[in-house]
């Protein structure tokens, strides 16, 4: 079976036992994303301290693929600055779009920690965009708290 | 080799099935590839669209390379024989469902059919000729749908309310999978317009009852559209019998070419409508100053035809006949059977529509419990079952039933007891690697 190349033990493991989930007061910004595909779901806040994401609250609902990776983001981003966040985001991006590819992933590896185990994922191109749901979402929230930010300022 | 055998383990019943499966599976080359490392290709999701069989791929080519020509222009031998070809596929496409061929207009799917008369029904409150405004919508008009309805036959009439002010109203549906008549009377009523409906839902397989809403549409003066994707590729269609005003299907879903649909419409009907899109070959005379329309169908059909498909699809229909269309709808009737079983038989498995096969075709939607449908159909695929996830362009209904998507398999003419068995260890599988028994 290839499913296991999709379906790695740590992306599983988030699924089973999700991180950071449940929507936290206070927070900045709330945003919600649907995938108009499938169906899934999700409802995002973010709270920043200063540059800092201090925290990530979400709740989902979708396969296992989607959820897995809300919580292996939740993981990375939390007490990173926004452009770092970001920036681990736009990496994420590109081994979601390595096609499988080791080399992409063994580069991104230690910055993407458990998000790594995604790599599988990128060779269904069906399923990317279950992946990447959360960190669209994540995105959006951090340009909303950002610019209310600004604007209270 | 006919599926009769029983295999000693198989609790659920296998009736003879209606048609010899192995000698039709010939006939579709695709079924002979592998996917995903060499498994057997198990297709259940012709309810997204069919496969075609070599009989339809030849007919396309046959055109392309005998008569290609664009039809009812030039007077050029190949111009006139393309132009017989379309129109004796037009004649015996219109047969299929009872209908004359004036009757018939192409369209690229159901979807552009069902828009079609959408936007001829706003586009008559500004028509020029009298005639067309028969049947304009507009404030105070009402346009009824059903809650069951894919979301091809549900935004082009949200979208006509928005256009014209009418205001979409809908029927509901009952715990078990089905519409709910009970106040059929009240959402039907003196300011109703148009009511379209589902023959066949997409997602819960119920066959609706068609005759009690023509019963009152006609009572209060409304169109009745009947939304015909899933069933006409499916059973049995005689449109006198029907009753409706308007019937809409694609030619892709029954064994035919992508991008042909087809709405039938009566003519007196059809008639009184005023164009959708158009252009070249509608027209009887054209000035600066304005122009004048064919009579239906050329006047729904703007621009060069899809000739290749419409001759694709009268092969179709040609083969969807040889079989009988009777024994097509058995055929299914005894697979919905055995897969409802076979599906009972699972723990954690729950079926979202009708439990029996009474009034229901075989599209079967399902969930598994624990297991998110897109997981289910990744294991599925895994094995070479190709199933349908998500809402199945179907949001309202999942909502209704308080999922947020289910996995769904669709049957036709080429699926056997086989493809049922290999779905369900697929779903035991699924329920194996996700650790949920």
């Amino acid at each position: 079976m290839q499913l296991e190349s999709m379906y790695q033990e740590i992306i599983l493991d988030h699924y089973k036992n999700p991180h950071g989930r449940g929507l936290r007061d206070p927070f900045d910004a709330e945003v919600h994303h649907v995938n108009p595909t499938c169906g899934d779901e999700i409802t995002l806040r973010v709270k920043i301290d200063g540059d800092t994401i201090a925290d990530v609250s979400y709740e989902g609902m979708g396969c296992s693929i989607s959820q897995a990776s809300i919580s292996a983001m939740y993981d990375l981003v939390v007490g990173k600055s926004v452009s770092e966040a970001l920036g681990t985001g736009e990496h994420f991006m590109t081994l979601m779009q390595a096609k499988g590819d080791p080399a992409v992933a063994e580069k991104l590896e230690d910055e993407l920690e458990d998000a790594v185990a995604f790599a599988g994922v990128s060779k269904y191109p069906a399923r990317v965009k279950c992946a990447l749901l959360s960190w669209m979402a994540l995105k959006d929230a951090s340009a909303r708290a950002v610019s209310t930010a600004g604007g209270q300022s | 080799m006919t599926q009769t055998a029983s295999r000693p383990d198989a609790g659920a019943q296998r009736a003879p099935l209606p048609l010899d499966v192995e000698v039709i599976r010939a006939d579709f080359p695709i079924l002979t590839r592998t996917v995903r490392d060499g498994k057997r290709l198990v297709y259940l999701d012709s309810g997204a669209t069919s496969q075609k069989p070599r009989q339809v791929l030849d007919a396309e080519r046959w055109f392309y390379e005998n008569v290609n020509a664009a039809p009812h222009r030039g007077a050029h031998q190949l111009a006139e024989e393309a132009t017989g070809a379309y129109e004796e596929a037009r004649a015996k496409i219109g047969s299929f469902i009872g209908a004359p061929e004036t009757e018939i207009v192409f369209t690229r799917n159901t979807t552009e059919a069902i828009n079609l008369v959408a936007y001829a029904l706003s586009n008559a409150a500004t028509a020029k000729e009298p005639d067309f405004r028969t049947y304009a919508v507009g404030q105070g008009d009402e346009i009824v749908v059903t809650e069951m309805e894919h979301h091809a036959n549900l935004l082009p009439w949200q979208q006509l309310c928005e256009r014209t002010g009418a205001t979409l109203r809908w029927l509901g549906l009952t715990d078990d999978g089905r519409l709910d008549l009970s106040d059929l009377d009240t959402v039907v009523n003196e300011r109703t317009k148009l009511v379209s409906v589902t023959q066949q839902s997409n997602i819960l397989g119920t066959i609706n009852p068609i005759a009690p809403i023509v019963a009152r549409a006609r009572e209060v003066g409304a169109l009745v559209m009947v939304d015909g994707a899933q069933s006409v590729p499916h059973q049995p269609i005689d449109v006198a019998e029907l009753g409706a005003d308007f019937l809409v299907f694609s030619g892709h879903k029954m064994l035919g070419p992508t991008g042909v649909g087809v709405l039938w419409g009566r003519y007196e009907v059809l008639d009184k409508l005023p164009p959708f899109l158009t252009g070249g070959s509608m027209i009887e005379v054209v000035r600066m100053e304005g122009s004048t329309f064919m009579p239906p169908p050329q006047r729904f059909e703007a621009g060069v035809p899809m000739t290749a498909q419409v001759v694709g699809l009268g092969a179709a229909v040609d083969y969807l006949q040889a079989l009988g269309m009777d024994t097509v709808e058995e055929h299914e009737k005894a697979l919905t059977a055995y897969a409802l079983e076979k599906l009972a038989e699972i723990p954690g498995v729950t079926v979202i529509g009708p439990p029996d096969t009474v009034a229901r075709g075989g599209a079967i939607s399902f969930t598994v419990e624990d297991i998110h449908p897109h997981d289910v159909g990744q294991v599925l695929d895994d094995l070479g079952i190709a199933v349908r996830v998500g809402h199945h362009c179907a949001w309202p209904v999942v909502r209704r039933y308080g999922v947020p998507a289910t996995t769904r398999a669709t049957f036709y003419v080429h699926t056997g007891y086989d493809d049922i068995d290999a779905l369900a260890d697929g779903i035991r599988a699924a329920q194996k690697f996700f650790g949920t028994v």
